[in-house]
C-alpha cells in the first residue's frame, strides 16, 4: 500500500537513498531535514551564490557527492521535502516540527531516522578557551562558509576525520600548525588487516598522510594531549601535548580542532524508545537495530551514522536497505538482489568499522588522567573535580544521577558533547566499567526551542 | 549478619520518608528506610522546586509554616546546601474579581506569618514592569522562596545515613503485614524486615500499600509538565505563579542565580506506571509558551533546552493522606501530596517524626487523616 505515510528525517546519504528507494517503489516520502539544502554533513553543499567546484568542495569524493545531488533532484518532485525543519520531539504516530519560529506537526505510519552523528569529544583542560572547535565544526566553516577557524590552527584528536579535515585546510591555504594524533602507530599496523577491506579507502587515507607530511606539516602520533593555552578574554594560543617518547611539546595557534571519530544522533530514537546497545568495538551506545535498520520499536526504522558510525558510503547502503525493510514489511515486492547487494557492500563496511575503531580507539584513559580543573561540561561550566565528587561523596554511580547531582549534560547541548566522555570520569571514578555507568537518557527538545515559537494554524 | 529489624521502618525513599528518617534519628529512634529505586526519583526529584506557602489550604498553613522554620535552617540542619533562595514569591492574576480572593486569602488569621501584600495598577507594574498588562493584580510573599528539587531528598538521606539510619535503595517491597505488635515487611529480593512501627511514605504507589491494610484512597498519577531556558543574567529573583482557575492558564517560573529559567504548569500527563516513565506532552510546551509570552512578553528570543516530567500522586480532594492509620495501631502513613509536597517536605518529616515518636503532633494535620476516605457506618452497613 503505497497509502502508508512515510517520513524520513535527515537528507544526508542515507535520507536521499532510502527516499529514492520509495520513490522507485511508488511511494512520496515525506523528507524533513534540519539543513536548509540536501547532502547532510559530508556532503553538505554550499549556500546559494557559492562557486566552488566540487574538486574543491569534496576532493576525492567529488564524484560520490556530484551523483548524491543529483539523485536529490531527480527526486525534488516526487517527494515531499521540508528542509530548515527541525524534528523537536515526537510522540507515537506524530512528529513534532519547528520551522522558522513555526510549529507543526507531521502524521507518519513509518518512520526512518537518518539523523546522522556528530563530533566524539574527549574534554582536554582549556578545551573551552575561544577558538576550540570540533573537527566536524572546523569542516563546516569550510565547507560552507569557506572560512578557517584560525590564522593558524593544529588540529588534534584521532580518526579519519582529523587528517581528512586537516588536508581540506591545507589545500584550501590555511596555516596548519600541526596534526596532533593520540592513536600510535602500532595500533594503525595492527588494524590494517581489517582496514585492508576498503582498499581504496585505506590509500586515500594514506595519501591525505603523506601531503600533509609533503607540506611539512607537523604530524605527531601517540600524543597525550595536556592543555589547550590561552586566556579566557584572548582566547587560544597555542597546544600542549606529551609525545609518545615522553617529552612535552608546545604548539602555537590561535585556533585547535578536536575529535575523535564520530557519535551517533539518537535523540529521536530515544523518545520514540527505541532500544540501544553498547557497542564493545567502538565502546559507546548504538541504536540495537537488525541488519536491515529495523529497531526495537515497530515501523521506526534507522541508517546511516545516526544507527551506526560506517561513513558515507555505508550511509547510502543503510538508506536503501532501511526502505527495503519497511517495503517488506508494508508487503512490497522486493528485488532480492538488490537487497543482498547492500548487505554485501555493508558487510566489508562494517569490517572497516572494527578496523577504524582498533587503528584510532577512544581515548578513554584520557578521562582518568584529567586535571580535576579540567571543564567536561562546557555548556554548565562543570569540572571533572565535580563530576567525581558525586561519585565519591554522594555515591552517584550512574550517569543520569550524576547529571542530576552535578548537571553535567544538563545545558545547551544536553551531553551531545560530554556525556560520553563524562561517563568514562564516573567510571573511572567508581571503578565500574563505563557501560555499568548506563547512558543519558533522551529529554526533548533535541535542539533548543525558541520561545517564540508558534503553532501554526491550519 | 545485618540485623533486619528497627523501631521504625520507612516505605518509599522520597523527601518525606528521607526527612522522616533524618529527623527520627534526631529523636534517637532506629530507621530503615527502603526505597525501591533511587532515592528522590520521583515526585520528589522532578517538581518545580516551590518552597511556597501562599495559596495552600488554609488548613495546611500550621504545617507549612513548621516547614518554613525548618528551610530556614538549612544548610545547618543537614550540613547540605538545598540552593534553597527566600527570594519571595509572587501570586498574580489576570481578572479584577481573583484579586478580591487573593485579599481575602490575605486577610485570613491562618495566613498571617505569610506577611502577604496585595499589588494592583500601577503599583503592581512599577514593582514587578516585566509582567505583562493582562496581568490585574498580585499577592506578594516576602519569605517564600524556591530550592532544588533534585538535591533535596539524596541531601536528607545522606544526613539522616550520617546520623546512622539504614538506607536501602533498589529494594522494593512485595508485603507488608501486621504480626502481633509489630510489622513484618517482605522484599521482593526475599529479604525480610521487621519493625515496631511502620511509615508509609510511597508517594504516587502510597495507595497501593495502604489497600494492603484495607484503607484503600482515591490515589491518580500525574505528570508534571516541567520546561527548563538556557541561562541568562539573573535578573527575577521572585517566583511568579498564576493564581487562575482555567487549567492552560496556570504557569509558574523562577529563575535560579545560574541563569536557567524553569517554568512549569498547564496540562498534566498520564505516566506509564509499568515502566514507571512519565514524558511531557510537546502540547504542554506549546501551551507553556504561548502562557510565558503573555505573563512576561518580554520573555523574548530565549531557547527551552530541556522538559522532564515524573511521577506524582493526587488524591481526589488534592490534599495528601498524612497521620495515623484509622485501623492499625503503629501504622502512619505521609504520601499523596498532590503536587504540593516539596515545601512542605522537611515539616512532614519533623511532625510524623514526633507523631511516631511520641505519639501525638503539636501540628494540626487532621485534615489530612485518611480516615476522610473511610466508607462511612451508613455506607458499611448499607454494603453488608
Amino acid at each position: 500500500m503505497a497509502t502508508a505515510r512515510v517520513v524520513i528525517v535527515g537528507a544526508g546519504p542515507a535520507g536521499v537513498r532510502c527516499a529514492q528507494t520509495l520513490v522507485a517503489a511508488g511511494f512520496r516520502p515525506i523528507l524533513i531535514d534540519e539543513n536548509r539544502r540536501d547532502g547532510g554533513q559530508i556532503y553538505r553543499r554550499q549556500p546559494q551564490g557559492f562557486t566552488r567546484s566540487y574538486a574543491t568542495l569534496y576532493g576525492t569524493e567529488a564524484d560520490k557527492a556530484r551523483d548524491l545531488h543529483e539523485s536529490f533532484e531527480h527526486l525534488r518532485a516526487q517527494i515531499d521535502y521540508r528542509p530548515d525543519t527541525l524534528v523537536w520531539n515526537l510522540t507515537p504516530g506524530q512528529l513534532c516540527c519547528v520551522s522558522q519560529g513555526e510549529h507543526s506537526t507531521v502524521d507518519y505510519d513509518a518512520l526512518i531516522l537518518c539523523t546522522g552523528a556528530t563530533d566524539r569529544l574527549m574534554p582536554i583542560k582549556g578545551w573551552q578557551l575561544g577558538g576550540t572547535y570540533s573537527l566536524g565544526g572546523a569542516q563546516i566553516a569550510l565547507k560552507a562558509q569557506a572560512v578557517s577557524i584560525g590564522h593558524r590552527v593544529v588540529f588534534m584528536g584521532s580518526g579519519p576525520l582529523l587528517y581528512l579535515v586537516a588536508s581540506q585546510y591545507l589545500k584550501a591555504g590555511a596555516n596548519v600548525a600541526a596534526v596532533l594524533d593520540t592513536s600510535p602507530l602500532g595500533k594503525r599496523i595492527k588494524a590494517l588487516p581489517k582496514l585492508m577491506a576498503r582498499p581504496r579507502l585505506l590509500f586515500t587515507g594514506m595519501k591525505l598522510l603523506a601531503q600533509l607530511r609533503q607540506a611539512k606539516v607537523p604530524v605527531h602520533l601517540g600524543i597525550s594531549p595536556l592543555q589547550v593555552l590561552g586566556e579566557a578574554d584572548s582566547g587560544v594560543s597555542g597546544v600542549q601535548v606529551q609525545t609518545a617518547r615522553g617529552e612535552t611539546l608546545t604548539v602555537a595557534c590561535d585556533a585547535v580542532a578536536l575529535g575523535y571519530h564520530l557519535r551517533p544522533e539518537t535523540q529521536l530514537a530515544d523518545l520514540a524508545g527505541c532500544l540501544l546497545r553498547f557497542d564493545e568495538a567502538s565502546s559507546q551506545w548504538l541504536l540495537a537495530t537488525d541488519d536491515a535498520g529495523r529497531t526495537s520499536v515497530s515501523g521506526i526504522y534507522a541508517a546511516g551514522d545516526g544507527a551506526k558510525i560506517r561513513g558515507a558510503d555505508a550511509a547510502e547502503c543503510a538508506g536503501r536497505l532501511a526502505a527495503l525493510a519497511l517495503l517488506q514489511d508494508l508487503q512490497q515486492p522486493v528485488d532480492a538482489a538488490q537487497v543482498a547487494e547492500q548487505h554485501r557492500a555493508l558487510k566489508l563496511m562494517d569490517e572497516f568499522r572494527v578496523g577504524l575503531a582498533q587503528a584510532f580507539p577512544w581515548p578513554a584513559e584520557q578521562a582518568k588522567a584529567l586535571p580535576d580543573d579540567a571543564i567536561v561540561c562546557r555548556c554548565e561550566m562543570i569540572s571533572a573535580g565535580e563530576l567525581r565528587r558525586t561519585v565519591s561523596e554522594k555515591g552517584a554511580c550512574e550517569v543520569n544521577r550524576a547529571k542530576a547531582f552535578s548537571r553535567v549534560g544538563m545545558g545547551r547541548c544536553q551531553g551531545r558533547y560530554c556525556a560520553q566522555a563524562g561517563a568514562e570520569v564516573i567510571a573511572a571514578a567508581a571503578g565500574i566499567h563505563v557501560q555499568e555507568v548506563g547512558r543519558q537518557r533522551g529529554q526533548a527538545p533535541v535542539k533548543p526551542l525558541s520561545m517564540l515559537t508558534r503553532e501554526v494554524t491550519p | 549478619m545485618t540485623m533486619n529489624k528497627a523501631d521504625v521502618v520507612i516505605v518509599g525513599g522520597g523527601l518525606m520518608g528521607s526527612a522522616a528518617a533524618f529527623f527520627l534519628r534526631q529523636r534517637g529512634r532506629s530507621v530503615i528506610l527502603l526505597e525501591r529505586d533511587q532515592i528522590g526519583q520521583y515526585a520528589s526529584g522532578v517538581n518545580f522546586g516551590n518552597v511556597r506557602r501562599q495559596g495552600r489550604f488554609l488548613g495546611q498553613l500550621e504545617l507549612a509554616n513548621r516547614s518554613w522554620a525548618l528551610w530556614k535552617r538549612l544548610p545547618e540542619l543537614i550540613d547540605d546546601d538545598l540552593e534553597f533562595i527566600a527570594s519571595g514569591h509572587m501570586r498574580v492574576c489576570y481578572r479584577e474579581d481573583e484579586i478580591a480572593e487573593l485579599e481575602a486569602y490575605a486577610a485570613a488569621p491562618e495566613a498571617a506569618q505569610l506577611d502577604l501584600k496585595i499589588y494592583r495598577g500601577a503599583e503592581l507594574h512599577e514593582r514587578f514592569p516585566f509582567l505583562g498588562k493582562d496581568v490585574k493584580g498580585g499577592s506578594y510573599a516576602p519569605h517564600d522562596g524556591h530550592a532544588n528539587p533534585r538535591l533535596a531528598a539524596p541531601a536528607f538521606a545522606r544526613a539522616a545515613r550520617r546520623l546512622g539510619a539504614r538506607i536501602e535503595e533498589k529494594t522494593e517491597v512485595a508485603e507488608v503485614q501486621k504480626v502481633g505488635d509489630g510489622f513484618s515487611i517482605t522484599t521482593t529480593d526475599g529479604r525480610q524486615f521487621s519493625a515496631a512501627q511502620l511509615l508509609i511514605t510511597a508517594g504516587a504507589w502510597g495507595e497501593k500499600l495502604s489497600a494492603q491494610f484495607g484503607e484503600p484512597v482515591p490515589l491518580e498519577t500525574n505528570g508534571p509538565q516541567m520546561a527548563v531556558t538556557e541561562p541568562v543574567p539573573y535578573a527575577l529573583p521572585t517566583v511568579i505563579g498564576v493564581y487562575t482557575k482555567i487549567p492552560e492558564e496556570v504557569i509558574y517560573f523562577r529563575q535560579i542565580p545560574r541563569g536557567n529559567i524553569i517554568i512549569g504548569g498547564g496540562y498534566r500527563s498520564k505516566p506509564d506506571m509499568l515502566n514507571r516513565r512519565a514524558y511531557v506532552e510537546p502540547r504542554s510546551i506549546l501551551n507553556q509558551l504561548d502562557q510565558m509570552r503573555r505573563l512576561v512578553p518580554g520573555i523574548g528570543n530565549l531557547n527551552i533546552i530541556r522538559v522532564w516530567s515524573g511521577i506524582e500522586g493526587y488524591l481526589s480532594d488534592s490534599l495528601p493522606v498524612m497521620g495515623p492509620s484509622g485501623t492499625v495501631d503503629g501504622l502512619f502513613y505521609a504520601f499523596g501530596f498532590s503536587g504540593h509536597g516539596f515545601q512542605l517536605g522537611p515539616g512532614v518529616g519533623d511532625v510524623m517524626a514526633e507523631l511516631i515518636s511520641t505519639g501525638s503532633t503539636r501540628t494540626s494535620i487532621e485534615p489530612f487523616s485518611i480516615r476522610r476516605f473511610a466508607p462511612s457506618a451508613e455506607q458499611r452497613s448499607k454494603a453488608s
